[in-house]
């Protein structure tokens, strides 16, 4: 799982603290995600990855008495500056959720309802060509290309999954977070969703969210272990899961009584 | 395992998977005292039982890998586990070939004590088989105590057994270009010599598992090399 050039830095996350209310999530998060890779997010539950991946669409904005300190940067830009447009933000850094949630509207139009509203289309041809490439890209369209206009609820979870990977990248974005994308899936959806995230790594930096070691283990570059809402230990996947220098993370990833 | 897991069951699999180490050591342990014995009592009767007993390592070492990947493919170990695991079935084998070259030792000792030449002068035989033996009784405890420092020791000592296996095998060779008539038990000896030399080596590279099980890398200096009996002090590992 090398790479081999030193990959670029992609989101710069420096100090980065999480308030709900009077209750701290994230204690001052230190984190660089490299591009055009996969950096797994692991912790036990309530250990604040969730709450740090949806800091980076500013997701968490739009939940009651949530604050963030702190500063995180794509491609050097302050996203929580004033000049940040957060719809345009979203756009560019897509998001994947635990349950597929396509949109109850055809497969066609779950997939070319960001590019209308974000104005990234001109023509139905062009709009067409979009459907198309992100739905290929998201490895979707061998099985659904004859009925785009069945509705997106009528698909297979695993297929609902990837509805909603085409969805994402219909915009363009230049990050996709997925939290826990294979949770509510089978094996082999599972699968087929691991092997499409190598695939877009290509084009996409990609943070994810997994209970799943395994997972982390299989998929990702780098992987970063949260507990009590502070990263304990970041490094590269392949030393995370056979040599971790911490002995939280060891307990963690060997499933001891920490 | 200081730390437990919770899954309980696995904690039981480790546990198992150390205990067959230690009884495989053991019985490694008794296979080489047994068939060093041979020599020095020139008695050839407990040959026999010491061959067949190499079965029985031959077995557990096969049940040990079973075991080992059930494990595997249950458990999904990670870190410690992991390697835990990794090293355990590579101790297991070394541990099965040391009993190989006990019952190899056990073969030629019995030509040479049938011989009408039969010789006494084993002494350096004799320290070389005790030096490795409490070796394999240290790296052994060094397993089970998960002691790197102590495994590191052992992994020094080497040096002496290739010292004492390179003074022994020119002092069998001036003895075959003096005296042809003792030719082949000479010869027997250098092999037997030989394979304790081997055991000596089979037992640093346990002491290299430990360190890795333990540090998650392995040893970074190189082993302090002393055998020259194979012409330039070239690896030792390759084996004769």
């Amino acid at each position: 799982m090398s790479e081999k050039t030193d990959p670029k830095i992609k989101i710069e996350a420096r100090g980065v603290e999480v308030f709900y209310g009077e209750a701290q999530a994230l204690h001052g998060i230190d984190l660089d995600v490299n591009a055009n890779q996969v950096t797994a997010l692991i912790g036990p539950s309530g250990c604040g990855k969730s709450t740090f991946l949806r800091c980076i669409n500013r997701m968490n904005d739009v939940i009651d008495g949530c604050r963030v300190n702190g500063n995180i940067a794509i491609d050097g830009q302050d996203i929580y500056s004033a000049e940040i447009d957060v719809v345009e933000l979203r756009a560019r850094v897509g998001m994947v959720f635990q349950k597929p949630n396509p949109f109850p509207k055809s497969i066609y139009d779950n997939v070319a309802y960001g590019p209308r509203i974000h104005g990234l289309s001109q023509s139905r041809e062009q709009l067409d060509h979009i459907v198309e490439s992100s739905l290929k890209r998201a490895g979707l369209w061998a099985e659904v290309s004859d009925r785009l206009l069945a509705s997106g609820t009528s698909l297979s979870g695993g297929q609902q999954q990837r509805l909603c990977i085409a969805r994402a990248i219909a915009v363009s974005p230049d990050v996709v977070l997925m939290d826990e994308p294979c949770s509510a899936l089978d094996p082999i959806a599972t699968a087929v969703i691991e092997e499409l995230m190598e695939e877009l790594r290509k084009d996409y930096t990609i943070v994810i969210v997994t209970h799943s070691m395994q997972q982390a283990a299989r998929i990702s570059q780098r992987t970063a272990y949260f507990h009590l809402g502070n990263v304990v230990e970041h490094g590269a996947t392949q030393q995370i899961f056979t040599n971790p220098q911490n002995q939280q993370t060891e307990a963690y990833i060997s499933g001891k009584i920490g | 395992m200081e730390d437990q897991h919770i899954v309980s069951a696995f904690d039981r699999d480790l546990t198992e998977l150390n205990r067959m180490i230690a009884q495989l050591g053991g019985m490694a342990e008794q296979q080489l005292a047994a068939a060093t014995e041979l020599l020095d009592a020139r008695n050839p009767a407990p040959i026999d039982a010491l061959i067949a007993k190499d079965k029985e390592l031959d077995a557990l070492e096969f049940h040990l890998n079973e075991r080992a990947i059930e494990i595997i493919a249950i458990r999904s170990p990670m870190a410690t586990d992991l390697r835990r695991i990794i090293a355990a079935v590579k101790i297991a084998s070394v541990l099965e070939r040391i009993g190989d070259y006990a019952k190899n030792i056990a073969k030629r000792s019995r030509v040479i004590i049938n011989s009408e030449t039969n010789r006494a002068d084993s002494i350096s035989l004799t320290r070389m088989a005790s030096l490795v033996q409490q070796m394999l009784n240290q790296v052994l405890d060094a397993y089970a105590t998960s002691d790197a420092d102590l495994a590191m020791d052992v992994w020094d000592r080497d040096q002496e057994v290739d010292q004492l296996h390179t003074s022994m095998y020119r002092d069998l060779l001036a003895m075959i270009s003096a005296q042809s008539e003792v030719a082949e038990v000479s010869s027997h000896l250098l092999f037997i010599a030989k394979n304790i030399e081997r055991i000596g080596d089979h037992t640093t590279s346990i002491a290299e598992q430990v360190y890795f099980l333990v540090n998650g890398e392995l040893p970074s200096d190189d082993r302090p090399k002393a055998d020259e009996s194979s012409g330039a002090n070239k690896d030792t590992d390759k084996g004769a």
